[in-house]
This record gives structure tokens, sequence and C-alpha cells, in this order.
């Protein structure tokens, strides 16, 4: 075969790739650019070399979405984040509920049962203290729901133009329960909890600068009460697929465990009014923010009971198998089309861009 | 969803490959270029060399609008966004391109004001709501994107939008396939034509491929069966014996184009006598300006522009790889040194660049996926 050479030496140059991603990341940006804020490559690689770098310990090393913490014997979870979100208010939610939900969800995905959170408040002179109201009132109707109690909070003002309205910081702390086991192992399936990329496409046509108008409300919901309805089966891994979408979930966990995550294009579940706007954007559901989406790896035994369990609660009724562990190549995530080819789906190095044409 | 799922049928995907593997003579070895960036992302992005046949090879060729722009140009471009006063506006692909001096992702986070739209009426519309900013939108593009910049220039003249001017880098496909066709390091069998350009320019422009070069050229739509489809009906007529112009895009691409959308390139734009592109050189002939008598919203009228000219790095091969010569992972530092994250071409930072759709859509070897997809 003529071309045998040229796929050796394509093999070649593969392995001296995968060799180059997996040294240690470098920060080569001399100043803080948007793309260190997407969730994609630029933000994993701030993350290690310069927080990891200055704050390195055993509980922070995993980079999970809550810290396991131990306490005179008490198991805990503990969390934070911060919410920046513009417009302020959107279809189906607002700041607040999402910065309850969110931090309700790194606790619920990393098997806790949540219990109490932190709300601190940057505000810019000027805001409106009706929206501000509006905005607690709907934490408070969020923490109702998802069962824990906002316990303390802070409060800084900044001038006129230093701020976006409001910015919000929750922090929370849960007891664990049942923590997902981290051992994933080939044959092991996966599973999205519903549909992907709605929160994301809502921020995007909610800013009016698309001159696109649809019906779609936010996916921001606390996650707590679906994921417990997996307590019968045996969970390995479990994120919410937030900034950088599932795509980016998928990817860190095939690095981080050194295998293939193999999924289907037609059997992850999009919204037809997510799949056009993208389709119009020129963007990739993959990569679109979720606010109330976790993906899920349970043993492959455990596959069918599992979707039937998250799809008996309301949150979950479009739950999915999209896909199951492999072994080779390692840690990539290969994608069957729904075309019938196959590629693989990378972390993005910032966030997802518009096509020109 | 209805209009796209049609053409992404795998049944039927799987029903022209086998006609494709039946035209294909055995022992010949078939090299197609599909000119538009366009195309390079839809084969990567739905895996669609998975159906062609080993000795059907598809080539990349140098229609992504953003790998063409000189480094210079980005430069030439910041400094523009860094004069005060100024809103410097551009699509989303443009902000990470690398010029001499980084990106417009760069140039932002050091405090030039750059911002991204989505059609040059934002920008226009920037202009109207800031109206003591100088408001410059950076226009690149083939003439699939030229009438769009035209109609916005020839509202701010009809508005008197004094604060709003256009940076021009709208660039011609013909020269650029023209260049390659004079390369002597490509041979070709046929070329999978730009879909979006010709629902400019129609399908005429391409006859000179078919009558004096020999190739035969069939325009081509976006979506995977589109281009599993124009590689038929090339291989058909390779096996016909014959060379012509063929419309697969029927549906979008009337034959003689938009006339519409011409004139009004004509009303505002001329040709350049010559516009150097990345990686490719000077092109005579190959890029548009604006006509004198919208000097008042030249950007390169109103700015003193340094006309920076900046060598591509030495190591950076993508002059190679928008002719089709290097397939993406033969230049010696892709993916290595040259990744999405650390461009050093512009083919790694548009998503329609063949280097970075290569890297991020198919950086594996065809046997290992067959196997983890089995």
């Amino acid at each position: 075969m003529k071309d045998e050479r040229l796929l050796i030496k394509e093999e070649q140059v593969l392995e001296r790739i995968e060799r180059a991603r997996r040294r240690k990341a470098r920060l080569r940006e001399e100043a803080i650019t948007l793309a260190h804020g997407s969730g994609g490559k630029a933000s994993r690689t701030l993350v290690e070399a310069v927080f990891l770098e200055a704050f390195g310990n055993p509980v922070l090393a995993p980079l999970d979405d809550a810290a396991r913490l131990s306490v005179d014997g008490a198991n805990l979870a503990f969390t934070t984040d911060s919410y920046v979100v513009s417009p302020l208010f959107f279809p189906g939610g607002d700041i607040g509920d999402l910065a309850v939900n969110g931090t309700v969800n790194d606790l619920a995905v990393s098997g806790a049962e949540p219990l109490h959170l932190s709300a601190g408040f940057i505000l810019e002179e000027g805001f409106a203290v009706d929206d501000l109201r509006r905005i607690t009132a709907s934490m408070r109707r969020a923490a109702d729901a998802a069962g824990v109690t906002i316990v303390t909070g802070d409060t800084k003002v900044v001038e006129r133009g230093k701020g976006d309205g409001c910015y919000i910081n929750t922090a929370g702390v849960g007891v664990l329960r049942r923590p997902p086991t981290r051992d994933v192992r080939p044959g092991d399936a996966i599973l999205v909890t519903g549909p992907i990329g709605e929160h994301g496409v809502t921020i995007m046509l909610a800013r009016g600068e698309l001159d696109i108008e649809a019906d779609l409300p936010s996916d921001t919901a606390p996650l707590n009460g679906l994921l417990e309805s997996l307590a019968p089966f045996a969970v390995r891994r479990m994120r919410d697929a937030t900034r950088g979408g599932v795509a980016t979930v998928l990817n860190e966990i095939a690095t981080d465990h050194g295998l293939a995550v193999v999924v289907e294009e037609a059997a992850i579940p999009v919204r037809p009014v997510v799949r056009g706007a993208c389709e119009l954007l020129g963007i990739d559901p993959m990569y679109v923010a979720c606010e109330g989406r976790a993906v899920v790896v349970v043993a492959g035994e455990d596959r069918e009971g599992a979707l039937a369990a998250l799809r008996a609660h309301p949150l979950g009724a479009d739950a999915a198998v999209i896909g199951q562990i492999k072994d080779d190549p390692p840690g990539l995530v290969l994608l069957k089309t729904a075309f019938g080819g196959t590629r693989i789906v990378d972390l993005l190095v910032g966030d997802p861009l518009p096509r020109i044409c | 969803m209805r209009y796209v799922d049609e053409y992404r049928d795998a049944g039927k995907a799987r029903a022209l490959a086998a006609s494709i593997a039946s035209l294909c003579e055995p022992g010949r070895r078939y090299k197609f270029m599909e000119v538009c960036g366009g195309h390079t992302h839809t084969i990567y992005k739905h895996g669609l060399e998975d159906y062609l046949p080993e000795n059907v090879t598809l080539v990349h060729g140098p229609g992504c609008p953003v790998c063409v722009i000189p480094m210079g140009r980005v430069d030439d471009a910041i400094h523009i966004a860094s004069q005060p006063g100024v809103i410097m506006t551009s699509f989303g692909d443009m902000m990470r391109v690398p010029g001499g001096d980084g990106s417009f992702f760069d140039a932002k986070a050091a405090g030039a004001d750059i911002r991204m739209v989505y059609s040059p009426l934002d920008a226009l519309k920037i202009a109207r709501q800031n109206p003591d900013r100088r408001v410059v939108f950076m226009a690149i593009g083939f003439e699939t994107t030229a009438p769009s910049t035209a109609m916005t220039l020839m509202r701010a003249a009809a508005t008197g939008q004094d604060n709003f001017s256009v940076f021009g880098n709208h660039v011609t496909i013909i020269p650029a396939i023209k260049a390659i066709l004079d390369s002597p390091d490509l041979r070709l069998d046929g070329f999978i034509g730009p879909g979006h350009v010709s629902t400019v320019i129609g399908c005429r422009p391409y006859d000179f491929i078919a009558r004096e070069y020999g190739k035969p050229l069939v325009v081509a739509g976006f979506e995977p069966l589109d281009i599993l489809q124009s590689v038929h009906m090339l291989l058909t007529q390779l096996a016909e014996g014959r060379s012509e112009v063929e419309n697969q895009y029927g549906r979008v691409v009337p034959w003689d184009g938009n006339l519409k959308a011409l004139q009004v390139i004509n009303e505002t734009m001329e040709l350049r006598p010559y516009f150097e592109w990345r990686g490719l050189g000077f092109i005579s002939h190959s890029a548009l300006r604006l006509r004198g008598s919208f000097a008042a919203h030249d950007a390169e009228r109103i700015f003193q522009i340094p006309g920076s000219r900046v060598a591509d790095p030495k190591a950076c091969q993508c002059g190679e790889v928008l002719k089709g010569v290097l397939k993406p992972w033969e230049c010696k530092v892709f993916g290595t040194a040259c990744t999405p994250e650390t461009p050093i071409g512009t083919c790694m930072v548009s998503s329609e660049g063949a280097c970075a759709a290569y890297y991020n859509f198919g950086r594996f070897t065809r046997e290992r996926v067959r196997e983890a997809t089995r």
C-alpha cells in the first residue's frame, strides 16, 4: 500500500502531539484575556499554572466541583462559585437562582447533601434596589426548592462603571453521602440528565445582539433531588455541565482517567430550538453551557436502571445514555456523528466564536 | 430538524459511498481540492472521510477568510484600534488571529476597545449609539461577505454616519484558485467549488478552470451529503472524460450569481492592483478596496496606516497548507509549537482553517478509531 509510509508518519506526529499535550500547562499570556474565563483550555491553563501552583494541596489537587473534607469524623463537601451574567434577568431565571443552583449542583454532583450557602454581593453604585430585591427573592425561592439555607453573607459597593450592576459569589457546604467512586473503567455508561445547551443559548439570545427570537428558557435548576435517585447504582463520576458544556466535562473525564470516551451524536438530547440557533451561529451545542444538567458515569450493568431512575424524576424526563467508556485511544473523546462518521471532540481554547459565513 | 437532517442522512451516505467506490478506477488515485474552509469544517465535523475510499484524497484549499489575512494587516488593525476614541469591530473568528505583536484579544486585554459583531450593520449601529467615538469595521472575507459590507457602506453614506468607517480586507476567490492551478507542486484532479461565494459570483467565473486547465469543478453545498454528492459528480466527469463546471448547490446558487449583490460591491469597491495573502504572497487583482466616492468611510484614508509587513514565522508552513501541498499534520510545528491555544499560523485559528479542523476533529488515526467505535 502506497499510503503505509504516510500512515506511520502521521501516527508519529500524533504521538508527538499527545506528548506535548501531557506536558505541564504554561501560561504564556502576560495579561488575563476573556478566554481565561471561558471554561476551556485557557481556563484550565490559568488554574494549573497560577492557582494550583500557589495553593497546591491534596484536597485541591483533583480540581473537582467541590472539595472533600474530613472534619472531626464528619465528611463534608465545600465549594464556591462566582456569578457574572449579562443580562441579570433572562427567560427562565436570573443571576439569583443561578447563584444558588450552581453551588447546590457543585455539591450535589460531589455526592453531597447540600446544607448551607453563603452569599456575597458586589453591587455597582446606582443599581436599583428593586432589582436587588427581585434577585434576593429568587435566591430565596431557589434555596427553598433545593432545601438549603443562606446563612452568611457580605456586601460591597463599587463605583459606577466598575461593575456590571451585580455580581454574586456563593459558597456552600454539604454532608458527603454517596461520593462517586471515581474508579471509571471501560464498559461504563455515560448519561446526561436532560437536553443540553439551553442556558447558554438563552443568554446569547437574551443579550439581544443576534436579532433571533426563540421561546427558550434557561435550564437552571437544583440537581440534588434528581441525583439522589441514583443512590442504588454504582455511580463512578458526576459533573454538572456548566461553562464549556458537555464536551468539556467529557474531556475532563477522558483525561482524568486516561480512558477513551465514545459518544453517539444522535443520542445526545438537544431541543430543536437550541440546535437551530447553534446551526445559525455555527457553534456546537456540545460546548454551550447548561445550568441544570449533569453528566453521569455509571457501571455498565446499571445503565438501564440509572436511566429509568433519572427519567422517573421531573427534571430527568429527557435523560439519555449518550455513550460509553473504552480503553483506547486514552484521553480522547470520540464522537460518532449522526452522519455516520467519527471525529474527536476537543476542549475549546476559549468561548465558542460565531463563524463568519 | 428540517432542511438540515435530510442532508445528513447516514443511509443515503452509505449508498453514495458505495457508488463512489464503484466509480473509482482500480489503481488510480484521485486528489480533489475543496476550495472553501466551510467545506473543510464540514468534512472534519461530520467525519466524512470515513465514507471515502482510500484512493480518494481531499486536499484543503485557500478559501478560509481568516486564514489568508497576513499578519501585517492584523497589526495595522490593532494600530487603528489603539487610536484615541476608536471602537474596532470585527467578526468573532478574527479575535484570536495572531499579528506580529499579538491578537485582537491581546489588544483588548491591553485596553483597546475591540468588539465582536455578527454583521457589519451591528458595527454601524454601534457608530450611531456612540456619536463621539470613531467606529471602524474590519471587513474580511471573500465575495460572500463583501455585499453586506457594501450595503452597510451605502447605508452609512446615505444616513451621513460620519464616525463609521471600514478597514477593507475583502479578497476575491478566482485569483487564489488561479495561483494554485499555476503552482507546480500540486497535482489536482478537480475542485469542490466554493458554495457561498458562488451564491454571489455564480458559476461562470470558473469556466476557465474546466476549459483552460482541463479540471472539473463542482460548486458544492455545505452539508455532508452535498460534499459526498460533489465527489460523486467529479468522479463521474472523470470517468466520462469530461471537465466541466457543474452546480451541485442549485438550491442556493443561481448559475449567474446574484446580480444585485455584484452591483453593490461594484458601486462601493474596486480591485486593488495587488494584495498580500498569508502564505501565498502578493497576488495581483486579488482584493477589493473602497472606491474614492466612499473615502469618507474608508479607514485606510482616515487613519495613518503603518502598512506593516511581517514575514510569516519561519517555522510556519501555512502557505503550503493553504495551497494544499501539505496536509496539516505534515507541517513541522503542527500540534507541538502550533496549537489552537498558541497558534503560530492562521490555519490553526479559524474553525474553518485546515489545521484547526484537523487538530480539533481529526487528530487520530482511522484504524484506532474504527477499533474504538466498532
